[in-house]
Parts: structure tokens; C-alpha cells; sequence
């Protein structure tokens, strides 16, 4: 499986792309191969300030609902549009067009404390 | 974990695998949408062999069946099928099965029936406890679950695919017959014109022995694989039966709901005495305080298991029994126990989903049309 280099990891199996104070997030490539088919993304918090690891959203799969949890402290400024008429994108794409939310963090350097890609992988046993 | 005699086959071909019913079973192989349109739209295969079968036999066999279930069971003539329900003294469902008329009863002419009985993995000792208490005239019982083992074929090309492998006509079977011979150089193959798909085909049972299991399966690939056969996981078949609208025990039917509330009504017959008949006839002349009826969602959501179903008020009314997004529709379905007042076509309901109420209206079942 692949887990780029370049992007932090949580062990909730979300990915983090940082560029500046902004922060691209979903799911990994073990996240959305262990879901199967995505069939709706449900993010209401656009706008919203949240904590470390509080729920952003969820995520539903044809047999199961798995919740989404953020990263890092920080805003929401941008849900992915596509995800709504495309949700497979999360399934095809999950490091690319299927990414789920932009975030403003509050703290750049938080993301030293989330997972690199070498001890994710290690994590997800592959 | 107990294994069946493709399990070692489900894991060569790069399953997902999860335990099911005490058995370690493909989830899915290449994904639950793929897998479900192979099936609506060609053909598939399920290793279906954690099924249990109970074969009754001597001159008390019919009696004990039409004792213990719902349906009519002296209707069957050999080589017919009957869906019916195992209940409990207080009407609830104890299983969903099937009976197999294997050689019919007909005691005038010296000759005792012979019937199998085709029930859930996760309760064959449910049953065969419960059937054994009842039967007090002396049935000759046999638990053949463990040395069965069983293979659905579904989809609109299932049956043309099989019908080289055999000399019995299986192209033209009718729904709920079978027939009995030999099938892919395996003799006393049962073959049936059933499934829980909606999408049309067989179920294959033969017994796991001598190698059995390898020759049926390789002659099915054999010949099927270039008619572009597919291997199907218990999620497609959760989603394709969900889509006909049948029943999943331990979902939607239970030790605590009756068969007239289950909309089961159909295969109740009260043409015969049968355990809690009495109490299942006072409650069709009253009618049923709640029911199970299939319902689209109007707002987007996706229903699951458990969650609560309200009135626009905001009053409980019932829950979801069974839910997904239909692969074949591209919408969210699901069934669920209603109070009766809210039980007939289009009825508003709403679904609690994480905190919010998502309308929703009960639809016609099945959702898909049937194929069969």
C-alpha cells in the first residue's frame, strides 16, 4: 500500500498535507480499502473551530459508518465539493481528488506529534 | 473459527474474511458494488455451505413439520420447495427455513415422506434443540450440516452457465423446485431454483466428501469463468437481498417478532395447528400493533441498524432493522418495525440519524424487480 513520504498519518487513519498554516486532510489508502465502496461523505462543520481529534464528519460505506476525526486544532475553511455527487473518489483517489477538508490550524508545529509514513505503515502492518 | 470446504479457496483469491455465524467467511473480493452488479446483471457465486440442513424421515416426519412450522408442508410434492418459519410458544420467529419435499408422504400407499430442512447457520442448534423437544411421535431427525456443503449460483445467466455440467434440465426449473442427480460427474447433487438474490439462479447442495467440493467448484469455474463468473462475499449478498425486500434473521425477524408482523403472513397458514397458531390468530383478527415495511430515504442518509424511526412530531414509532445505500438504485433503503398507523405505502417517517431526524417514506417492497 502506499503512504506518501511527504504527508503525517494519525492513527484514526487520517492523512495530513501541511503548506503553510494550511492543513489538507483524508483518509488513507488502508482506511478506504478496509471501508470498501463509499457511498456519502457527511462534513457539516465547514466554518467551525474544533480541538484535536474531535469529529469532523463521517464517513458512510455501503456496510458501515466510520466517524472522522480531526488531526490537528485548527478551522475548517473548505469541504471538497466533488465528494458530494463522487464519494467513490475517496475510494480511487484517497491521497488526491479524494481529499475531505482544508483546516486553518491554530499550531503548525502540532503536526511534528502525528505519525510519519514509516511508523503508520508500521502501525497498519504493512 | 469452524471452516468450509472452500474457505482455503475464499483466501487464495484475496477475500476480505470475517467471522460469520462461527464461520470464517468471504466478506467480499473485489468490492460490495462490483460484486453486487455481477450478480443483478450476470452471474455470481456464493459459498453458502455454513447453511445448516436437518433431513426428517419415517412415517411422523410430516406431522413433526407441520407441527413446529407455518407454512402448509402437506402441500409438497417431491422435488417442491416451501419458504416457512420455525416458531416459538409465544409466535416469535425462531428461524426463517426451507423445506425440501425429497420423496413425498403418502402413508395410504405404505410410503413414509422424506423432507429436508434448510435453516440459518447461526442457529442450528437452536432449532434442532427446539424441533427435538416438539417431537414427541418419534421422527427419524438428521443434523447433515456439518458434511453439506452448499453453493448458490445467481443471476440472470447462472442457470445457462451450469446447465453443461449436468444431463438434468436446470435451465428450465421452476422457482422453489429441485431436482436430484448427477452434477459435474457428483451424484446426488440437489439442485435448486431458489436464492436470496432476486436476480434469478440456483443453490448447488452435495456432500463434502471424496474430493466433492473441488470438482463441483472447478467445474463451475471451468466452464463459467470465461462467461465472466464472479465470486460474491456475504456483503453483496446482505445488499441484493436487502434490495427484495426478504428477511435476515437476527436483523429483521426474531425470537420477539411474530411472522404477521414480519409481513410473513403468506407463509402462515392457519389451515393446521402449529406451535403459538392459536396466538398468531388472535393477532391477525386484531391486527398486529407494529410491522416490518421497507422504506426510501428522502433526505440524504444513510439508515442503519438500530436507529430509532420517529414521527414528524418527533415521537418514537419504531427502528431500522436493516439499511444501505442500494447499489441498483443509487439511493438509501432500508426496513424497519413502524407502529401499524404508519405502515401503509408512502407513509412520512423519519430516521434519526447521528441526532438528526432525515425524512423518509415507506416504499413497496421489493425495491428491485424481481428476476425469476
Amino acid at each position: 500500500m502506499d503512504f506518501p513520504k511527504e504527508l503525517r498519518y494519525t492513527k484514526d487513519h487520517e492523512w495530513v498535507r501541511l503548506e503553510g498554516d494550511i492543513a489538507t486532510i483524508g483518509i488513507t489508502e488502508f482506511a478506504q480499502s478496509e471501508l470498501g465502496d463509499i457511498v456519502y461523505v457527511e462534513i457539516e462543520t465547514a466554518g467551525q473551530h474544533l480541538g484535536a481529534e474531535a469529529v469532523f464528519g463521517t464517513v458512510e460505506a455501503v456496510k458501515t459508518v466510520s466517524d472522522l476525526f480531526l488531526p490537528v486544532t485548527g478551522t475548517i475553511t473548505e469541504v471538497n465539493p466533488e465528494l458530494n455527487n463522487q464519494p467513490e473518489l475517496v475510494n480511487s483517489d484517497p491521497y488526491g481528488e479524494g481529499w475531505m477538508i482544508k483546516v486553518k490550524v491554530d499550531n503548525p508545529a502540532d503536526i511534528e506529534n502525528l505519525l510519519t509514513s514509516d511508523a503508520y505503515a508500521a502501525q497498519v502492518g504493512s | 473459527m469452524k471452516e468450509t470446504p472452500f474457505t482455503a479457496k475464499h483466501i487464495a483469491a484475496g477475500a476480505k474474511m470475517a467471522e460469520f455465524a462461527g464461520y470464517n467467511m468471504p466478506i467480499s473480493y473485489t468490492g460490495i458494488n462490483d460484486e453486487h452488479a455481477a450478480v443483478r446483471n450476470n452471474a455470481g457465486v456464493f459459498d453458502v455451505s455454513h447453511m445448516g440442513e436437518f433431513i426428517f424421515k419415517g412415517e411422523n416426519a410430516l406431522e413433526l413439520i407441520q407441527r413446529v412450522t407455518t407454512n402448509d408442508a402437506s402441500k409438497l410434492t417431491a422435488g417442491k420447495i416451501q419458504y416457512s418459519c420455525l416458531t416459538n410458544e409465544n409466535g416469535g420467529i425462531v428461524d426463517d427455513l426451507l423445506v425440501y419435499c425429497i420423496e413425498e408422504n403418502n402413508l395410504h400407499a405404505g410410503k413414509a415422506g422424506v423432507y429436508m430442512l434448510v435453516v440459518n447457520a447461526a442457529n442450528i442448534e437452536k432449532d434442532w434443540d427446539w424441533i427435538e423437544f416438539q417431537n414427541t411421535n418419534g421422527a427419524e431427525m438428521h443434523n447433515i450440516s456439518d458434511r453439506t456443503g452448499l453453493l448458490a449460483i445467481q443471476g440472470p445467466n447462472a442457470s445457462k452457465i451450469l446447465q453443461p455440467l449436468t444431463d438434468m434440465d436446470i435451465l428450465n426449473l421452476r422457482y422453489y423446485t429441485f431436482v436430484k442427480g448427477k452434477f459435474a460427474g457428483v451424484d446426488n447433487v440437489i439442485v435448486s431454483a431458489t436464492g436470496y438474490t432476486g436476480a434469478g439462479g440456483l443453490e448447488i447442495y452435495f456432500e463434502d466428501k471424496d474430493g466433492n467440493a473441488d470438482k463441483i467448484w472447478d467445474a463451475i469455474f471451468k466452464e463459467g469463468t470465461p462467461k465472466g463468473l464472479k465470486l460474491i462475499g456475504l456483503g453483496a449478498r446482505d445488499t441484493l437481498r436487502l434490495e427484495m425486500g426478504y428477511c435476515l434473521y437476527g436483523n429483521d425477524i426474531d425470537d420477539f417478532s411474530t411472522p404477521l408482523e414480519a409481513g410473513l403472513g403468506w407463509i402462515t397458514k392457519f389451515t393446521k395447528n402449529f406451535t403459538a397458531s392459536e396466538y398468531l390468530q388472535k393477532q391477525k383478527a386484531a391486527g398486529p400493533d407494529k410491522k416490518l415495511v421497507g422504506f426510501e430515504m428522502i433526505d440524504r442518509g444513510i439508515p442503519r441498524h438500530d436507529y430509532r424511526i420517529k414521527d414528524a412530531e418527533g415521537n418514537l414509532i419504531g427502528r431500522v432493522t436493516s439499511g444501505t445505500q442500494s447499489p441498483t438504485l443509487g439511493r438509501a433503503i432500508g426496513m424497519g418495525y413502524v407502529s401499524t398507523a404508519f405502515s401503509p405505502i408512502d407513509s412520512e417517517i423519519f430516521i434519526e440519524v447521528r441526532d438528526k431526524l432525515l425524512k423518509a417514506k415507506v416504499s413497496k417492497l421489493p425495491f428491485v424487480q424481481q428476476k425469476q
